[in-house]
């Protein structure tokens, strides 16, 4: 545990929590993308290259763009009339303090053995030669249920046709 | 070392020996300083420089001046403006969301500045070779299009709300055919690091270099990806997300002061970077143009070509008007997109055709034909004419 590991956990933390107490769409939109970047260091951290860079590039590149898109076309930007927190925090606050004990409690209590295998060296091209060739059916099924997704939002964008007038 | 070698590693040896008097446990960090500097000294200056050439070639080409009365042949020009614009009053609209109006010129700087880590500027002169560094430049860069749509939304202005709108669409459709130009490359080097790329080029055959612009599938990828480079860096003719007679100056118009020139810093700084990565991609990065030109340091052909393709940005910026929002998008989907997804193809062709006279035969036929089809498409049902045009005497 490094201090490194602190900072970036202080940084992911604050963001996320800020994207749930702020009262404005877009400072929550703001602050969640603070998160991903400090959940992408993590990741960087840790080694991996490739899920750090694609973390930024599919939540900061793709999802946030996506939100913000939302926000400037419908101009839902303004504060919300209700208050921050909901009438029932209550009952949610103990309902995840109680699955943190839990399963706090299960790992801490475990009867496996801690992992002492090596840090794998994971380079992009490993996880391009596997892609292709272990994984190569799977990622042509992903690929196909995009493409259905994309065909699907096209149609649904498209504008209706025009009754001809009687 | 032989002279030549000892010129062109200079700043590598310089490095090296100033280090030497860092106590050991600082040497890291006191190596990436001494590597990052130089990058944030340099190329602020070419973009001081750039500014300068760049309003002087568009006076040339509309017949007038430029600025000419600053210094030499008015080249101090950009310290004026530098200094007119720290004494400018800093104005934040009274409606604008302060922290993110704030923020956003720092975001963008800040990610126009960190995608220089990866590019190769000379031999051994690069800040962090990393093992993937192509994954690297392209997250970074979709970091400015967040920055893009902080300014434009803080400001709380209908005209800034408009240009992010416009910047981040445009943005987000020339990010696809930036990255698919660039596939090609890593399909032939079989390597995300810059660095490998460049060392896959550096060979030569009678005295001609290696790169991969002189193959049919390099040279549609060089020109594709030029193209999404204008578009990404909102440059003429794809400069809608500041068109000055519609939207007056876009995201960036409620920005005086230095946070504007932190904004022009921004953009021609990520100018910079995509052409460098052109360069790094396609045309053999710091490697020499012919085989007896190789005594000439690396660092310098770098910086040359980099002029070259500003030149050819400031040229292009005069001569063409700017897009409709249609036939910008229309140009991105309808031929952008097809012509790079083919290319990725041709690449994968050229790979498995033999070598010889058949292979370019076989890939220049499939990326020229495809290209007459889909410009054909482009251009139905529009009447097209040569224009007349008239000079003032």
């Amino acid at each position: 545990m490094s201090i490194v590991f602190f900072i970036l956990a202080a940084l992911t933390i604050t963001g996320t929590a800020a994207a749930m107490a702020l009262r404005n769409a877009v400072h929550c939109i703001l602050a969640l993308t603070l998160g991903f970047v400090g959940l992408a260091a993590l990741y960087l951290q840790l080694g991996a290259q490739f899920v750090g860079f694609t973390q930024i590039m599919v939540y900061i590149g793709a999802v946030a763009i996506l939100a913000v898109f939302a926000i400037m076309m419908t101009r839902s930007a303004g504060p919300h009339p209700q208050p921050a927190f909901s009438r029932t925090w209550r009952t949610g606050t103990l309902i995840a303090v109680i699955v943190f004990a839990v399963l706090a409690y299960a790992i801490s209590h475990t009867t496996l053995a801690p992992a002492t295998l090596p840090q794998p060296e994971v380079t992009v091209n490993q996880i391009g030669d596997t892609l292709m060739h272990q994984y190569a059916l799977p990622l042509e099924i992903l690929g196909l249920l995009l493409t259905a997704a994309l065909i699907g939002a096209v149609i649904v964008a498209m504008p209706a046709k025009q009754e001809a007038p009687q | 070392m032989t002279t030549p070698d000892t010129i062109d590693q200079i700043f590598v040896i310089t490095k090296h020996w100033l280090l030497g008097y860092v106590p050991a446990p600082l040497q890291p960090i006191a190596s990436a300083i001494l590597s990052v500097l130089p990058v944030m000294g340099v190329f602020p200056l070419l973009f001081a420089i750039t500014t300068v050439l760049e309003r002087k070639g568009l006076g040339r080409i509309q017949n007038r001046y430029g600025p000419n009365r600053v210094g030499p042949a008015g080249f101090w020009q950009p310290a004026a403006d530098g200094i007119k614009s720290l004494t400018k009053e800093d104005v934040v609209p009274r409606n604008a969301d302060q922290i993110v109006h704030f923020l956003a010129p720092i975001v963008l700087v800040i990610a126009s500045f960190i995608v220089y880590a990866v590019l190769p500027i000379g031999r051994n002169m690069v800040i962090t070779d990393l093992n993937s560094g192509l994954l690297y430049f392209f997250a970074v860069g979709s970091m400015v299009e967040l920055s893009v749509f902080m300014a434009g939304w803080s400001s709380h202005s209908k005209y800034s709300l408009l240009g992010a709108m416009r910047a981040t669409a445009q943005m987000i459709s020339y990010e696809i055919p930036l990255v698919l130009a660039a596939v090609v490359v890593i399909m032939a080097t079989g390597s995300l690091s810059t660095v490998t790329i460049v060392n896959a080029q550096t060979g030569y055959t009678m005295g001609f270099p290696h790169w991969f612009v002189f193959t049919p599938w390099g040279f549609a990828g060089f020109i594709l990806f030029m193209i999404a480079a204008t578009a990404e860096s909102n440059r003429s003719p794809f400069d809608l997300p500041e068109g000055e007679s519609e939207i007056i100056a876009g995201y960036y118009i409620e920005y005086s002061g230095f946070k504007f020139a932190l904004f022009f810093l921004g953009e021609y700084l990520g100018m910079f970077a995509t052409s460098g990565l052109a360069i790094t991609l396609f045309l053999g990065g710091w490697a020499a143009p012919f085989s007896f030109l190789t005594w000439i340091p690396s660092y310098f052909w770098f910086f040359a070509k980099l002029l070259v393709i500003i030149g050819v940005f400031i040229w292009v910026r005069g001569t063409l008007p700017r897009l409709r929002q249609d036939q910008l998008m229309g140009f991105a989907w309808k031929f952008m997109l097809p012509m790079t997804l083919l290319n990725v193809f041709v690449a994968a062709a050229w790979h498995f055709l033999p070598t010889g006279i058949i292979r370019w035969a076989v890939c220049t036929a499939l990326l020229v034909i495809p290209f007459i089809v889909f410009s054909m498409g482009l251009k139905q049902n529009k009447k097209l004419q040569v224009r007349t045009y008239r000079f003032a005497e």
